[in-house]
């Protein structure tokens, strides 16, 4: 065994360090929404080819290993930088790169890869989240298009997004699997239209997304009609790590130690104590478990192995550690870590009771965890369903 | 042994759920966090209507002549509306400190008043970097004559905007024992040189940063005796973190029941999600943490209402209850899926409530500590 990165693969790291330390703004924190940021930094990324590393060359790739876009997700996360795209470049580029057209690639990809397209995943419905496959979106077929109606929920950056994967239901009398079809709909077509929801956290980043008589052109749909299911599924997967909660995780953890190192800010809070650290040490050692589960992700891939279990435990783990680091810095900040970041006394602006309230979302978000767990029993350790 | 709440506490406790289901919707909780006030006056006039400032105030003072017990069952109600009205600040840490500690004169003037609710107080007792023990005080009060002068910061006061009456603690001799050198002044919310501001925390719940800039206070407005606040204040805070606790199985029990009626009705997979086996054990979970926490808070305030020393129950109480409920949170977050994860639902209400209510007068760490910090004393001959 050899835990160690390659040459070529921290030099990666030592590259993407000093573009970070170049284009973000001097001490950036990562918080609030800057969306041109996000725009202008993605098109620097994407200048560098880092954008859409993992594709082919052909379509404006590096053909990079999953070694590679695991340290460039790692940094990106614990560095709290904006400009991925994990819509265009990690779900729909590697999905139409299987199941699309010539004409599709041609036409989709070079876009997301110049960092010029914003996508967005129409899937969970109000009547279907965990059990996607019942999904009621109809599209009827009109000839040369379909015809879209009914309503998507909980679509992230639907407000900023030119385009949108949709599954929409094409046969309503096939058994659920077999009925649903993989459309991209140009989210400027008449009759669609995008509502924001605010979540917990006060902000808005998902919304809901209606469909009245929206016209999808045939050319627009993904594989074969009645099979999007299949290519879904495909996607999915490229959904699941945990690289992203485990070093987010971690850099709260860094950030909390640097603030109880700080004789000056620890007085905030009363000074470090001895209980502050234990309880540190023991997130950090999640941490650090959450980050080799997510690598050894990276490294089955990279030999070609399908990581179906180990995807599932490496969100589950990440998510939920992401979760305590979260809390137990609320624990540690005492009363002040309630205070939100414009209230002058909150410590580390506010930033642990933000964590804490989006946290709740990753352990729902991307396949909940008792789903990610019926996996793991299922398809990983082969026990009956339920 | 009985473990049920006697007849009169359960009539108590039905009335109080069904006036707050009807006055006190979801709807007026959102409303009051962005009101400045930080409370309903309709709501806290409606209570005050039916006694239940004064419900644990004797009747010599206006009041209704109940216990803590009594008032911690209501308290419980209110906890699971999360009514945004004074009662806690008022019923648990004004009155019952003023009849704990003062002097028969102030109580002859105040409890009538707030038995009434026609005025409001509260209590001011952590400070920037301190904890919730007497020996964290160190707001200084220089004697200057016939008055005290009180120069520095309260933090996480409970309606201090809105109160007529500020019950703050303050270090009046330095170099004294622990608990020694501590005095309980009664300040009035208009005080001079006083300025309540509500902190905005995750919660909108009313907490105030209170600062005292050459305040002045007269030797009569001492809550007590000078220099021995300490044992009152230390009682003061077991009551409240005792109260606090109460209300916060009231939240968790709302919420546990929010998740059962959402799980029965949600259909994925062809069934409803409550038939999961995975789900039913996060809910089988929530009820184990709801009844521990229930019965390690009312044990906490039958000691304290019994009148007798109630530290490690009061402890155990704040500890245990500070962690389960937001478990208790977590797991309904979980279980309702992304909708929970909205700010129009009401789970989220509750669960920023619970992050706040495990800091205020300690959290579970806090009490621990104490909790650990007294058997190690016991444990030497
Ligand atoms: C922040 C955020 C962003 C999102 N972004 C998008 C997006 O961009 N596009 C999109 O399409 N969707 C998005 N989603 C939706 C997400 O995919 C769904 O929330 C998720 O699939 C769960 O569905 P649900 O919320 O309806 O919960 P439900 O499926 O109703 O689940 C409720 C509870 O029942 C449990 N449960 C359900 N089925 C089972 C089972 N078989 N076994 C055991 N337990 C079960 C769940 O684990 C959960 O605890 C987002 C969600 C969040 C929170």
């Amino acid at each position: 065994m050899d835990f160690r990165f390659s040459q070529d693969e921290e030099q990666f790291r030592q590259d993407l360090l000093a573009f970070l330390g170049a284009e973000l703004p001097p001490g950036w924190e990562g918080l609030g929404d800057d969306w041109n940021l996000t725009l202008a930094t993605r098109r620097k990324l994407a200048e560098r080819g880092w954008l859409t590393m993992h594709w082919p060359k052909e379509y404006g790739g590096q053909e990079a290993s999953p070694l590679l876009s695991l340290i460039f997700n790692e940094e990106m996360s614990y560095h709290r930088a904006p400009g991925r795209d994990p819509f265009g470049a990690r779900m729909l580029g590697p999905t139409l790169m299987i199941y699309g057209s010539e004409e599709q690639k041609r036409r989709f990809l070079p876009p997301v890869a110049r960092g010029e397209a914003q996508w967005c995943q129409g899937y969970s419905e109000p009547q279907a989240g965990s059990d996607l496959a019942s999904l009621s979106v109809r599209a009827q077929d009109r000839g040369d298009h379909f015809l879209v109606n009914g309503s998507k929920i909980w679509t992230s950056l639907a407000h900023r997004a030119d385009w949108m994967m949709l599954l929409a239901r094409t046969d309503p009398e096939a058994p659920k699997h077999r009925g649903i079809s993989f459309l991209l709909v140009d989210m400027r077509s008449p009759g669609v239209e995008t509502r924001p929801i605010i979540n917990m956290a006060g902000s808005h980043e998902f919304n809901e997304v209606f469909f009245d008589d929206v016209e999808v052109p045939k050319v627009n749909l993904v594989g074969e009609r009645d099979r999007g299911w299949y290519v879904a599924v495909t996607l999915l997967d490229f959904e699941r790590s945990g690289i992203d909660h485990a070093a987010a995780s971690r850099r709260l953890l860094d950030d909390l130690s640097a603030f109880l190192r700080d004789d000056e800010s620890a007085a905030l809070i009363g000074g470090a104590r001895r209980w502050m650290w234990d309880l540190l040490a023991e997130r950090y050692v999640e941490a650090e478990v959450a980050r080799l589960i997510a690598y050894r992700v990276a490294w089955m891939q990279t030999g070609g192995l399908a990581p179906n279990k180990e995807a599932s435990i490496s969100k589950v783990f990440g998510t939920e550690t992401f979760q305590r680091v979260a809390d137990t810095g609320l624990k540690i900040l005492g009363p002040l870590g309630q205070l939100t970041g414009d209230d002058p006394r909150a410590p580390l602006h506010g930033r642990f009771q933000e964590a804490w309230r989006h946290s709740f979302a990753n352990t729902i978000a991307a396949g909940t965890s008792e789903v990610q767990r019926n996996i793991i029993a299922g398809r990983g350790l082969g026990l009956p369903r339920g | 042994m009985n473990l049920d709440l006697s007849e009169t506490q359960q009539m108590l406790k039905a009335g109080a759920r069904e006036l707050l289901a009807r006055e006190c919707p979801y709807d007026l909780v959102r409303e009051t966090e962005g009101d400045p006030a930080g409370f309903s006056r309709p709501l806290w006039r409606q209570m005050s209507a039916l006694g239940w400032p004064g419900l644990a105030v004797p009747e010599r003072y206006g009041g209704a002549g109940g216990s803590f017990m009594d008032l911690a069952v209501l308290l419980e109600e209110t906890g699971r509306a999360l009514a945004p009205a004074p009662l806690f600040s008022t019923a648990v840490l004004g009155a019952l400190t003023l009849l704990d500690a003062a002097s028969d004169p102030m109580k002859d003037d105040l409890l009538p008043r707030i038995a009434a609710g026609q005025a409001l107080a509260t209590l001011a007792v952590v400070e920037p970097g301190g904890g919730w023990e007497p020996q964290d005080v160190k707001l200084q009060a220089r004697r200057d004559g016939e008055r005290f002068v009180i120069n520095g910061v309260k933090l996480f006061v409970p309606n201090a905007h809105a109160s007529d009456f500020i019950i703050t603690a303050v270090r009046t001799a330095q170099d004294a024992g622990p608990e020694e050198g501590v005095t309980l002044l009664l300040v009035p919310g208009a005080a001079e040189g006083l300025t309540p501001v509500p902190h905005r925390n995750l919660a909108s719940d009313g907490q105030c940063e209170v600062t005292f800039d050459g305040v002045s206070a007269p030797l009569s407005a001492v809550v007590g005796r000078v220099d021995e606040g300490g044992p009152v204040l230390r009682r003061t805070l077991q009551r409240a973190a005792a109260a606090k606790a109460v209300e916060m199985v009231g939240s968790a029990e709302a919420v546990l029941d929010m998740t059962v009626d959402y799980l029965k009705q949600r259909v994925q997979f062809g069934r409803p999600v409550g038939a999961f086996q995975a789900v039913q054990h996060h809910c089988a979970n929530m009820s184990i943490d709801l009844e521990g926490s229930r019965l390690a808070a009312y044990q906490a305030v039958w000691k304290l209402s019994q009148g007798q020393e109630a530290a490690r129950e009061a402890s155990t109480a704040k500890a245990w209850v500070s962690d389960a409920c937001l478990r208790i949170c977590s797991l309904a977050h979980q279980c309702h899926g992304a909708v929970g994860f909205t700010q129009e639902h009401n789970l989220q209400l509750h669960t920023r409530r619970a992050r706040s209510q495990e800091q205020a007068y300690g959290d579970a760490g806090f009490h621990r500590r104490l909790l650990a910090r007294g058997l190690a004393a016991s444990q030497t001959p």
